[in-house]
């Protein structure tokens, strides 16, 4: 069974339309990436999946569960983590601190008035940071990270929750090529000893043909191609909407 | 054309570009490259203006414009594209042109080049052509690429400032960036680009500065980048 | 009421709304570029249809009144200028509150140059040459110069929309209003389009004063009317738009004419009078064109503006060093009424300084972790304080019991206008908590059968052995002590570490399945009921309450004494509101221009301590101790 189904997904803005009638499906451990131009509908795709947006019409199934038009944390609470686009934390808090919340949150003790919070699965937060190598930079002030290791807090929050599908918008957007590449293996590594499936939508091809399992190819709110790297590579109509002649990056260079 | 001699900058106390030099000539594009926080987008701001605390002398047109305004640096023919595109989303496209919008300059030559009209930028960039009075909020992030360029040419600039002109967009629209510049050029333009992605500055460059943690550690044509594989290795983790 | 009155009604209502209009126009603008909530236009206001008063009589004439008018808008222009250069473009990057503070200093120092200008009395302005007579509209008189009024309103709204629209400098100040630093980049000098609409909205401002001289007579309390006036227009209309602006001023002015027209109306047995609402009618409109459209009439959601603002070190838990400072402080407050008797002074000092501090940390539990800018704090104060008073009035309750009733009257108005509030942000947020504290206060003051109106109500003092000054300032110093460690504590809960993250990232913390509204809501209630208590403190020092203790006055005593502390430290409120209500008694008490200079030390403070008086502090220790 699929961990994620999307049905014949619609949204329409002022009259435009922004998603028609998507269809696909992430399969338990895939590590499916959605790519396309700017615009094509991709991040609005994303935010009826994770419960920001609710669709006008279609099914969005998570392990079988309709879960379109819940609140993004009733999404969050059934097990769909996620990463943004441009990395969220918490300016404010330690590094540790914004894994303890995550923790704190899945564990249902935010409305606990009382005990100092961090104290609070302390252990469990350094351990998750180890496993992207930010334990070092626990007690830092979250705000002074560089952007690569923002990205990393964030991924270990997302993890905190153990959720079993991870939704991740652009996760190397502003990164260089060479952070890119390690950012984009560990998460690989992590989410395949946890058997998370992911969904992630790139821009880099050099990661998306490197890492993906499966790709499928959004334009102008359409569903235009849905195949392994060697397919999408080869399908001209995303040659033309998307690629361009692949001056521009490595995996499809001649 | 730019020379910048000895650029630092700080934000706050922390130091980010230590000592940098390095010249532009005229109808020359230059590339600065480099890892994630290597200094490039900094470098580019500081040039324009906007880093507060910075030191060093960035001669353009042999004039010294290091402790200028920004407005003022803008004036006198520089331009500047920002990585984050910074367009006004309130405004629609023709207006965001307007807003950039300079009149004619020359170089110190006498020489003049063309004045960008919407209608000559709608030629170079035709997606644009095709929504005058879209919104910037309702325009995908390619578009929004392109008209942050088109806006700065409004202003008529004579050496333009590029950050990251391939970050976040798609790989055509990469290509037409690149297309673009490569007009630009021809046109008698000069450009100074921060780049990561390799690929991208090959097809446009004709030389590379690389920075490492705020420090020129590389310089040279780009066919010498290109043959040098230690110093991508080093540097740019292609 | 007949058909013909009715559309009198609604005609004479125009002309108030055209006069709204003028105030919330220029605020508007200003707003709209600086992002400054400029809390001195109501002054820019006040101090037009003073200079207006003195055009017109010392020159006198048509030429005195209508050239006067211009004549007020450019000096008022120029005023605004000035403002501008020497002031707020030294705090454009300071957190907007901060701003706010600094703009309420210009307002206490503007009010009290009014005042030695012009001195205290109401000053009558002669009736507009040219406009003296009426027009007969439906059978009845129209003053010509309302109608005159009416006009000019939507004229200088089109004027405004086609400079705004079709104009380079309009699209500028858009553009502006988005990203200032970016528009500096294309090459506009961008401080100087900020000293023109700085100018521009001053002048409007002005103009809008002036031509009030005919209609209502000079008053030193206009400058608060108005800003409150401007800011229910702004905000109803949507921020930043001109025509809602428009729109809002309309509505709200209709409103308030027909309460007045339909005066006492019978409805079966009961009998309303609507014109006692004219006071809440703007606030009611306001509350619920809010609740329904969050963003006002016309505005739509900000689009993200590039904050500058620095962003807060992460909190830690209190350093030895501060613990023994707070111990020693305890200690010496403790030994206090040893004192009583060579300086008897001290301990009402003391007592008010203590309720202050319960007023000021609770205040700063939501404004600042919380982030939600409270413009209304002093409703739950207040609702405290009517609470435990009218129970010992009414019901004759003992002392012990009304105290405990305070926090939980005012538990019960936040739990209820809480839950409206933190469905908004920003400004939105500030004026909602605005309006509800105007609709408590109004209620308050009209409900003359219950709680006395302006009167208030009397008589209300401790029992033995609390009448003796040094046990209720023990009383006090314990309930202040117990206050400000559970605020605290509950700031190093969870709870308060999911109401910071919910202020630093809502997509993070809804993410992670943190009920942003909910956690919010809980603690605005929290730091509602705990404000109450130092309502209730307030009613039995001072053995009296009236509705002042509601005001907006008050509830922006309570911001100040937050940031002048500085509103990211913990310690900050403490230290704020004791030193604010130090001077405020100092200065009150020696000189009859106290605002003046207590807006003048405000003023020093905003711009040698922009991090408050303890991040200040904090900063000097931090780079004391930095290698």
């Amino acid at each position: 069974m699929s961990v994620l189904a999307v049905r014949s997904l619609c949204k329409t803005f002022d009259g435009f339309r922004a998603v028609n009638d998507v269809s696909f499906a992430v399969a338990r451990g895939e590590f499916l990436a959605m790519i396309g131009p700017n615009g094509a509908g991709k991040s609005t795709c994303f935010n009826m999946i994770n419960g920001q947006l609710a669709p006008d019409s279609g099914a969005i199934l998570f392990e079988g569960q309709e879960i379109s038009g819940l609140e993004a944390r009733a999404v969050w609470r059934l097990g769909v983590g996620r990463t943004f686009q441009i990395a969220a934390t918490f300016a404010s808090m330690t590094v540790i601190e914004n894994v303890q919340m995550a923790l704190i949150s899945h564990a249902g003790e935010i409305y606990w008035p009382w005990r100092p919070a961090r104290s609070l699965h302390r252990e469990r937060a350094l351990c998750l940071l180890e496993q992207v190598g930010m334990h070092e930079a626990a007690d830092r002030p979250c705000r002074e990270l560089a952007y690569g290791d923002v990205k990393r807090v964030e991924f270990a929050i997302a993890l905190a929750s153990e959720p079993r599908l991870l939704l991740m918008d652009e996760p190397t957007a502003g990164m260089g090529p060479g952070e890119r590449n390690e950012l984009i293996a560990l998460v690989k590594k992590l989410v395949v000893e946890r058997g998370i499936s992911v969904l992630f939508t790139e821009h880099s091809m050099d990661v998306v043909f490197a890492f993906a399992d499966r790709i499928i190819v959004l334009a102008r709110g359409q569903l235009i191609a849905d195949g392994t790297a060697a397919d999408i590579r080869d399908n001209e109509r995303v040659r033309d909407v998307y690629f361009g002649s692949g001056k521009t990056f490595a995996g499809a260079a001649p | 054309m730019l020379s910048v001699e000895n650029l630092s900058a700080w934000y706050d106390s922390a130091r980010i570009l230590y000592d940098l030099s390095f010249n532009v000539g005229r109808g020359e594009v230059v590339a600065l490259m480099g890892r994630n926080g290597a200094g490039k987008s900094t470098t580019i701001k500081t040039i324009m203006g906007l880093i507060g605390r910075r030191r060093g002398t960035v001669r353009f047109n042999g004039e010294d414009i290091s402790r200028r305004e920004p407005y003022e640096i803008a004036r006198r023919g520089l331009g500047y594209a920002p990585e984050d595109r910074r367009i006004f989303a309130d405004l629609t496209v023709m207006e965001n042109l307007d807003v950039g919008r300079q009149a004619p300059r020359r170089f110190t030559d006498g020489r003049t080049l063309p004045a960008w009209t919407p209608q000559r930028l709608f030629a170079l960039f035709p997606n644009l052509a095709e929504m005058p009075d879209r919104l910037g909020s309702r325009m995908s992030g390619g578009e929004q690429q392109m008209l942050t360029v088109a806006r700065t040419l409004m202003g008529n600039p004579l050496l333009v400032l590029l950050d990251e002109p391939s970050e976040g967009v798609a790989p055509l629209i990469v290509e037409q960036m690149a297309n673009t510049i490569i007009e630009l050029k021809k046109e008698g333009l000069s450009i100074l680009l921060s780049e990561q992605n390799v690929h991208f500055a090959r097809l446009v460059s004709d030389r590379v500065y690389v920075l490492e943690k705020g420090h020129m550690c590389w310089q040279g044509s780009m066919d010498a980048l290109m043959r040098d594989q230690d110093v991508q290795r080093a540097y740019l983790t292609v | 009421m007949t058909l013909s009155a009715f559309f009198f009604l609604i005609l004479n209502g125009l002309s108030s709304a055209s006069a709204l209009f003028f105030v919330a126009v220029g605020l508007s603008l200003i707003f709209g570029v600086s992002r400054i909530i400029n809390l001195a236009h109501g002054s820019f206001y006040m101090l037009g249809t003073y200079i207006a008063y003195s055009c017109a009589t010392r020159v006198g004439g048509a030429f005195g009144f209508w050239g006067g008018i211009l004549v007020t808008a450019l000096i008022v222009g120029a005023l605004g200028a000035l403002i501008e250069i020497v002031l707020l473009r030294r705090i454009y990057r300071a957190p907007e509150l901060f701003q706010l503070l600094a703009t309420f200093a210009l307002v206490l120092v503007f009010s009290d140059a009014t005042l030695y200008l012009w001195g205290p009395e109401d000053l009558l302005g002669p009736r507009a040459p040219g406009l003296r007579g009426a027009v007969e509209i439906l059978g009845r008189h129209l003053p010509s110069y309302d109608l005159f009024l009416a006009i000019l309103g939507p004229l200088l709204l089109l004027v405004l929309h086609v400079t705004l629209v079709r104009t380079r400098f309009g699209r500028l100040i858009r553009a502006a209003t988005q990203d200032r630093e970016m528009v500096g980049a294309l090459g506009v000098n961008q401080a100087l389009l900020f000293t023109a609409v700085f100018a521009l909205g001053a002048a409007l401002a002005g103009f809008g004063g002036a031509l009030q001289v005919a209609r209502e007579p000079a008053s030193l309390s206009t400058d608060l009317i108005a800003i409150t006036d401007a800011f229910v227009v702004v905000v109803v209309g949507g921020m930043g738009s001109i025509t809602g602006a428009y729109l809002a001023a309309v509505i709200i002015a209709e409103v308030k004419a027909l309460c007045i027209g339909l005066g006492v109306v019978h409805v079966g047995l009961l009998s309303v009078n609507f014109s006692k609402f004219t006071l809440v009618a703007e606030f009611l409109v306001m509350a619920v064109v809010l609740i329904v459209r969050p963003f006002g009439l016309l505005g739509r959601m900000q689009a993200a503006v590039r904050t500058i603002a620095e962003p807060e070190d992460p909190i830690r838990p209190a350093t030895p060093l501060l613990k023994v400072l707070g111990l020693i402080t305890l200690i010496a407050l403790a030994c206090l009424p040893l004192l009583a008797h060579s300086f008897p002074y001290a301990l009402i000092l003391g007592i008010d300084v203590l309720i202050a501090v319960i007023f000021a940390a609770s205040l700063h539990f939501i404004a600042g972790p919380g982030g939600m800018h409270s413009f209304g704090h002093a409703a739950y104060f207040g609702l405290g304080a009517y609470g435990a008073a009218l129970l010992v009035k009414w019901l004759a309750l003992p002392m012990g019991a009304a105290l405990l009733v305070a926090p939980l009257v005012a538990l019960l108005g936040a739990l209820l206008f809480g839950w409206f509030s933190v469905r908004l942000s920003g400004i939105y947020l500030a004026m909602l908590t605005l309006a509800f504290a105007q609709i408590v206060w109004a209620v308050v003051f009209q409900w003359e059968e219950l709680t006395g109106g302006s009167n208030g109500v009397i008589g209300i003092w401790p029992p033995p052995p609390f009448d003796q000054a040094w046990v209720y300032f023990l009383l006090c110093l314990v309930l202040a002590v117990i206050a400000v460690l559970v605020l605290r504590r509950v700031l190093f809960s969870p709870l308060g570490y999911a109401m910071r993250a919910g202020r630093d990232s809502e997509l993070r913390a809804e993410a992670i399945g943190i009920d942003v509204k909910r956690v919010h809501w809980l603690a605005f209630v929290i730091a509602g009921a705990v404000c109450g208590v130092a309502g209730g403190l307030f009613t039995f020092a001072k053995g009296s309450i009236s509705p002042e203790v509601i005001h907006l006055n008050h509830s922006i005593d309570g911001l100040i004494m937050v940031l002048l502390g500085g509103i990211q430290t913990l310690t900050g409120p403490i230290v704020g509101a004791s030193l604010f209500a130090v001077l405020q008694d100092m200065v009150m008490r020696d000189s009859e221009y106290w605002r003046a200079l207590l807006g003048g030390i405000i003023l020093l403070l905003v711009l040698a301590f922009p991090q408050g008086i303890v991040g200040a502090l904090a900063r000097l220790f931090d780079r004391a101790r930095a290698p």
